[in-house]
Order: structure tokens, then sequence, then C-alpha cells
């Protein structure tokens, strides 16, 4: 397949530089200000664009423009996140379905906050919508839920965001308060400049809306979900709840009904207790019992392969 | 004793008055979960002598919740005694805990005790920490079995408490229903478990 790769960060340049072990071709690559695009029938240089995004150097000499112009088959829109209207995102995607091609997503936005107008375009086009890489990560969860398929999935319940879980993982273990472990975060990487999304629950709830969105084929956004984040959990919380063999861990909820993020408790040595940057996913199901996956749920290389193994299911 | 024994199945007890409905309980699929709840005088011995009559009459204990921090405007204590029997003793345990004059404020079938445990973060002690116990306390499916407190700087800045609950059978969301709007109306913040699930 023809890719063309919208959004030049860890996810987009991850795509790129492993596409080619999938048996996949790029034909564009574009960030915000600059594409590489090749000529019709030729792919782009992939190692010389990713060396020269690593430079700080213009991807190439086009425009984002340029991409739509070229003979891709599957776009994938891997811009960050926007709340609300979702853009440019959801053009983006708007703009390949209304030309009948394929959209694969690992922005949460349009997915999250404009589900509905999205498979309205699908059912226009020749082209179809896949997101695995929106939940999870490198997880399989909306494939798992797909094979399920959704009508025998009850819930779905996780933790979906390693920031959060990684500060309370060490606020845990080591008794220091937030502030203190936010800090720590940053400094190893962990935790972005800007945590705000991660540790208030924006993040896991887009998740949350997705996931929904899946069960009930449609009708949620982010306006809908029930949001706490993880920012007042003091260290004397997470002591007491160690007491009673519990722990705090930042999850997430989806059912048909809506969504609910928050601090919960649970076992300490259960399932959901998964430590440090690490996610896990809950599928209830009606007849099979609860399945549940654990993984990275971030990172470049990992969200671009559950990007590519999206490529690999489109039809 | 040996014909009861071969009509009544398992049964080891002699007191066995009606073979004919021990068989049918048998054939039943055997046992039954109820709860019985009492008030109890506040002198010792009191709640020896109140389970006597249940395991005398054929009931096997399961759980007590003696709640001693709950003492009734009487003076008495409530006690949630869950238990299993057959479903034709029941009405001789309820008859044989009022002959021994116990006092059954409640008694019927799967009004099994669930425990809820949840952590309340926040200005605890100045929001009122005994008016916030009281109030879990007035609703009539839920009761505090206990409370740990911890307040690391001072009862005068943040602390959390955790609080673990007797709810009755099924009526778990609506206690934390209750608990979210309490939380919500002092500034607290209620962390619940996470249920649902297998796990």
């Amino acid at each position: 397949m023809q890719l063309a790769i919208l959004g030049a960060g860890a996810v987009g340049t991850s795509v790129a530089d492993l596409a080619s072990e999938y048996g996949h071709e790029i034909v564009g690559l574009a960030d915000s200000s600059t594409a590489a695009v090749a000529n019709t029938g030729g792919e782009i240089d992939v190692p010389g664009a990713l060396e020269r995004k690593a430079g700080d150097e213009p991807l190439g000499e086009a425009s984002l423009e340029a991409v739509f112009e070229t003979d891709y088959d599957v776009l994938i829109e891997a811009t960050p996140t926007t709340l609300g209207e979702a853009e440019p995102g959801f053009g983006h995607c708007k703009r390949a379905l209304e030309a009948d091609r394929h959209v694969v997503l690992a922005n949460k936005g349009p997915v999250a906050e404009r589900y509905d107008e999205l498979r309205d375009l699908e059912r226009a086009s020749a082209g179809s919508v896949r997101f695995e890489a929106a939940v999870g990560g490198a997880i399989p969860v909306l494939s798992t839920i797909e094979d399920c398929t959704p009508q025998a999935v009850t819930a779905v319940r996780g933790v979906l965001n390693g920031t959060a879980n990684f500060i309370l993982t060490r606020m845990a273990a080591e008794g220091l308060d937030y502030e203190h472990v936010l800090a720590e975060a940053q400094d190893l990487g962990v935790a972005e400049a800007d945590p705000t999304f991660d540790v208030d629950g924006t993040d896991a709830a887009l998740k949350g809306v997705i996931l929904a969105n899946v069960l009930a084929d449609g009708g949620f956004s982010l306006a809908d979900a029930d949001v706490t984040g993880i920012q007042d959990i003091p260290p004397s919380a997470l002591e007491l709840a160690a007491e009673d063999g519990q722990t705090i861990r930042l999850v997430g909820e989806a059912t048909r009904d809506g969504i609910r993020v928050g601090p919960r408790l649970v076992p300490e040595n259960g399932a959901m207790a998964v430590s440090g940057t690490q996610n896990i996913v809950q599928i209830e199901t009606r007849h099979a019992g609860d399945l549940y996956s654990s993984g990275r749920g971030a990172g470049g290389p990992e969200t671009a392969t559950a990007v590519l193994s999206d490529v690999g299911r489109l039809p | 004793m040996s014909d009861e024994c071969a009509s009544g199945g398992s049964t080891a007890d002699a007191n066995v008055d009606a073979p004919e409905e021990a068989s049918a309980t048998e054939a039943d699929g055997g046992l039954s979960a109820y709860t019985v709840r009492l008030e109890l005088v506040d002198e010792p011995g009191e709640l020896l002598r109140a389970l006597e009559p249940i395991s005398a009459n054929g009931g096997n204990l399961l759980s007590i919740h003696h709640e001693r921090g709950n003492i009734t405007p009487r003076g008495h204590i409530p006690v949630e005694v869950d238990l299993e029997c057959a479903p034709g003793r029941f009405d001789g345990i309820v008859d044989a805990l009022r002959d021994a004059g116990i006092n059954v404020i409640q008694a019927g079938p799967e009004r099994f005790g669930e425990e809820l445990t949840v952590l309340l973060v926040g200005h605890l002690v100045e929001t009122d920490l005994s008016d916030t116990l009281s109030t879990i306390s007035r609703d009539e499916n839920a009761s505090v079995l206990d409370l740990s407190l911890t307040a690391p700087d001072g009862m005068e800045d943040v602390s959390s408490a955790r609080i673990r609950l007797a709810v009755d059978s099924g009526n778990a969301e609506s206690v934390l229903e209750n608990l979210r709007a309490l939380a919500d109306g002092k500034g607290l913040r209620l962390v619940e478990p996470l249920t649902g699930g297998e796990a």
C-alpha cells in the first residue's frame, strides 16, 4: 500500500521508519510546515526525510497540501490531538474519505469528538476508517473488541495513561508527593512539559470516549465524560490504600451508557495495578468473562505498530 | 434415627421433626442465604446468647457485623448476621431467637452484607468528620465498620481516611451515590473501588 503520513512527531516518523518492514511505501510525509512528497510511481527518501526532521530542517520543499495530490491509498493521520472541532485532523480525514481513500488515525481528536460525522463520511466513501493506535498504544484493544463483536462487549475498563500511572506508582512506592514525582517524571521524559491532559484525566477520557463510541456505535464526545484527575491525591491516601492491600489507579471506564475517568481503588496485586508507564485494558464480555491486555500504551514505534496493523486490516 | 439418615440425606442433626420436609429441601438443592438484623442489649455475653439459637436450629453462620459504633437511641447495639440454612428451617431460627428474648428487627432472605471500602481525601477535620460519618450512617443501606485516618501535615491540612462500610446486598451503587453527593457537598475527593468485571 502507498501511505501518506500527516504529522511527523514520534508516531508519524516511526510509521515512516517501519512501513517498509510491513511491505508498504511512503509517498508523502508532512509536518505542520513542510512536506516530502514522491513523484508519480516513486516513494520518498525516508531516511533522508527522517534525518532532516531530526536535525530540525524542513522535511522537504512541498507543503502539506501536496500530500493530497500524491497517489496514496491510505492517509495516516498522526497530527497532534486537538479537542472540540478536532481540526486540522478532522479536515484531513474528510478530504481523504471524499477522495475514496482509507484513513488510519493515531490522532484521538476526530474519533473522540466527531465520531458520528466521521462514520457518515466513511459510509459515503469507498475508503474506510481505522483507529487502533488511538487507544492503548501498542495494545490491541479495538481489534479485540471487533473480534468479540462490540455487541458482546459490555464494558471496557483500563489504565489508559502511562504518565498518570507512572506518577501514582512512584508516589505509592516512595511516599513522595505529587509535585515531586511529576518533576521527576518530566526529567525522565515520561511527562511532557505541560502534563495537564495526562494528569487531569483528559487523555484517558478521550480514549474512553472512543471506546464508548465503538461499543454504542457513536453518540459520545469528550463533553459526555465524567472526568477527575490525580492532582489532589496525597501520598497519605496511597498509604491508607496500601494498608488494606489496595492501591490507586487512574481508571477509564466505558460502557454504552457513558464514560467515567477517575482515581479508583484496585487490589494492589490485581491485574489492574500495572506499574510505571504500562497500560492495561479489561474487556468485559457477555459470554466469555473478562479479557485483559497490557503493554506499552504510548511511544513512537509502539503506536506505529498499531497504525501498521490497522493498515494490514484494511479491506 | 438410622431411617432418618437414609431418607433425609446427609443431615447429622437429630432434631429433624419433619422428615418429609427435610427431604423436599434436599431435593431443592439445599441451603439458602438469609440475613437477620438484631438489636442486643449492651451486656457481656449477649452476642454469644444471640448466636446460639441460630446454630442450635440448623443455621450455619456466615458473617456477623457487630456495629458497636452505631448504638440505637435505646442504647442497643445493632448486629447483622448472615447465615445459611435449609429454607424450611429459617422460620424456626427466627422463632428460637425471639423465644430466647432476642430482639429481631428484620429477617429475610438474601439481604447479604457486602463490604465496600472507599477513601475520602481533603479537609476532613475542618469539614466535621463526625458529621461526615453520621451522614454516611444515616443511609439505611450502609453502616460504617471502621475508619482509618491519616493527617501527616496536621489536622488543619489535607488528610485522608479509609472507610470500610457494610452495605446491603444490591445497594452498593445507591450508597456510592450518596457518598458522592456527600463528598461534593463538602469539597472532598472520594476514591471509589473499581467494581465490575470478575476482578
